[in-house]
């Protein structure tokens, strides 16, 4: 039971998370929005008995996806004036 | 306005799709067959004690080839696009990063270069395997570049490092088809008691170059997108 | 309907509305960064609806270690084999993400604009 109380509000959490990645105006508040909605799925795979994607999904995408796209946006900015 | 109308038919194309899917699924209440097969013969036949690491370099050894191929086929592409070039490689003006993220990285980057090193070499006892280890190593390189910019390792080790993995990866595999029954077979070394550390064959030195390869690429990727500060 | 509340339906819901937002984010923005953010949230939807078929109820995760017995294996472990497949994608998600960015950057570079409305180089 609890484990379903637990889904349903990480479920709640990454869609409304989701939803600000796209719709936001800030680019920095879109990036690290996707970097929480890696975050919460892979506490969600967690719950789905599958630790090895939960470790690979943290370490890739909520670290280096995040690294990454903060690089390019400061060799724009940068390129910018 | 034709184009708006367009998306929405797409959209609620795919959400057709995707509802069918969500509606005709029954929760499993058994393993499948292959399943089963790979539960009750893993142990035996492959020795490793997590079974997602079994099926990722024994079962289907092939597809981890695969993926090998295409990281490789990406990390060589941006460095392509993103070349460096050196003419004023000297006089990059260095901003002085801050005391706390000096003080903070020296402690914290031999400690997680330790910790990935453990993760991959430990893949066949729990959860872990080269491409979590990889992604570890990755994180901590990074780090120690964004801190200390002028302690680089050069793009050329990284290279070297890269490509003796993936060989290695790859004539390990060739050995498995000259010495035991297929690609990839890690009969080669012995069987030894399970769930210690010098069991299950060869997985251990496969998964150490799997790892090694996926960090340094990774790595290299990083790099690639921050070394580029002139443009032709 | 209340016995469809559990554990699998509920992650195969999130996993296909994500999957839909992802897809709707890359079709409605203008700028080239939002997209390429479109692209990996439309990677995250697709792994999570990949494990959560591989769910078997109240089992656990497929490691044998001394708290489960090896003997018994093929009843208390959920399956495997969707996992191995999704380790192997999130690598590859990460590589095609660094690669549309480089992408994006030569796009800059030339021609110093971030709308996708501005390269029309290939409409006729």
């Amino acid at each position: 039971m609890l484990n379903i109380i637990l889904a349903i509000f990480l479920g709640i959490l990454i869609l409304v998370l989701a939803v600000m990645a796209v719709q936001n105006k800030n680019i920095v508040v879109s990036i690290i929005a996707a970097g929480a909605v890696s975050l919460f799925a892979s506490v969600l795979y967690l719950l789905l008995a599958a630790p090895d994607v939960a470790m690979t999904e943290a370490a890739i995408g909520s670290g280096l996806s995040t690294i990454i796209f903060f690089y390019v946006l400061n060799k724009i900015k940068r390129q910018d004036g | 306005m034709v184009k708006d109308s367009f998306i929405i038919l797409v959209l609620i194309g795919v959400a057709f799709i995707l509802a069918n899917l969500f509606a005709g699924f029954t929760g499993n209440i058994d393993l499948s067959a292959v399943a089963n097969h790979y539960a009750e013969n893993g142990p035996e036949e492959v020795g490793s004690a997590n079974l997602v690491t079994a099926v990722v370099v024994t079962y289907r050894g092939l597809d981890t080839l695969g993926e090998v191929t295409i990281l490789f086929l990406s990390a060589a592409i941006v460095g392509f696009f993103l070349k460096v070039e050196n003419k004023d490689h000297k006089n990059r003006e260095l901003k002085y990063t801050s005391e706390i993220l000096n003080t903070a990285s020296q402690i914290l980057v031999p400690i997680m270069l330790l910790f990935g090193a453990y993760v991959f070499i430990n893949g066949h006892l729990s959860p872990g395997g080269g491409f979590q280890g990889g992604a570890i190593i990755a994180s901590g390189l990074v780090l120690m570049f964004l801190a200390q910019p002028k302690k680089a390792i050069g793009h050329k080790l990284i290279n070297i490092v890269e490509s003796i993995s993936g060989v290695s990866f790859v004539l390990l595999g060739v050995a498995g088809i000259l010495f035991a029954s297929g690609f990839l077979d890690n009969k080669i070394l012995s069987l030894g008691r399970f769930g210690t550390l010098f069991s299950a064959g060869l997985i251990p030195i496969i998964y150490i170059f799997v790892g090694l390869k996926v960090g340094s690429e990774l790595t290299g990727i990083g790099l690639s997108l921050r070394e580029n500060q002139d443009e032709a | 309907m209340i016995e469809k509340f559990n554990l699998e339906n509920i992650s195969l819901a999130v996993g296909v509305l994500v999957i839909l937002i992802g897809l709707w984010g890359l079709l409605t923005q203008k700028n080239l960064i939002k997209i390429v953010i479109g692209f990996a949230l439309f990677d995250t939807g697709i792994h999570i609806v990949m494990v959560s078929i591989g769910y078997i109820k109240e089992r656990t995760a497929p490691i044998l270690d001394e708290a489960i017995d090896v003997t018994n294996a093929s009843n208390i472990i959920v399956d495997p084999i969707p996992q191995a497949l999704v380790l192997t994608a999130i690598v590859i998600g990460l590589g095609i993400t660094a690669l549309m960015l480089s992408y994006v950057l030569r796009m800059y570079h030339k021609k110093k604009s971030l709308e996708i409305n501005h390269y029309k180089d290939l409409k006729w």
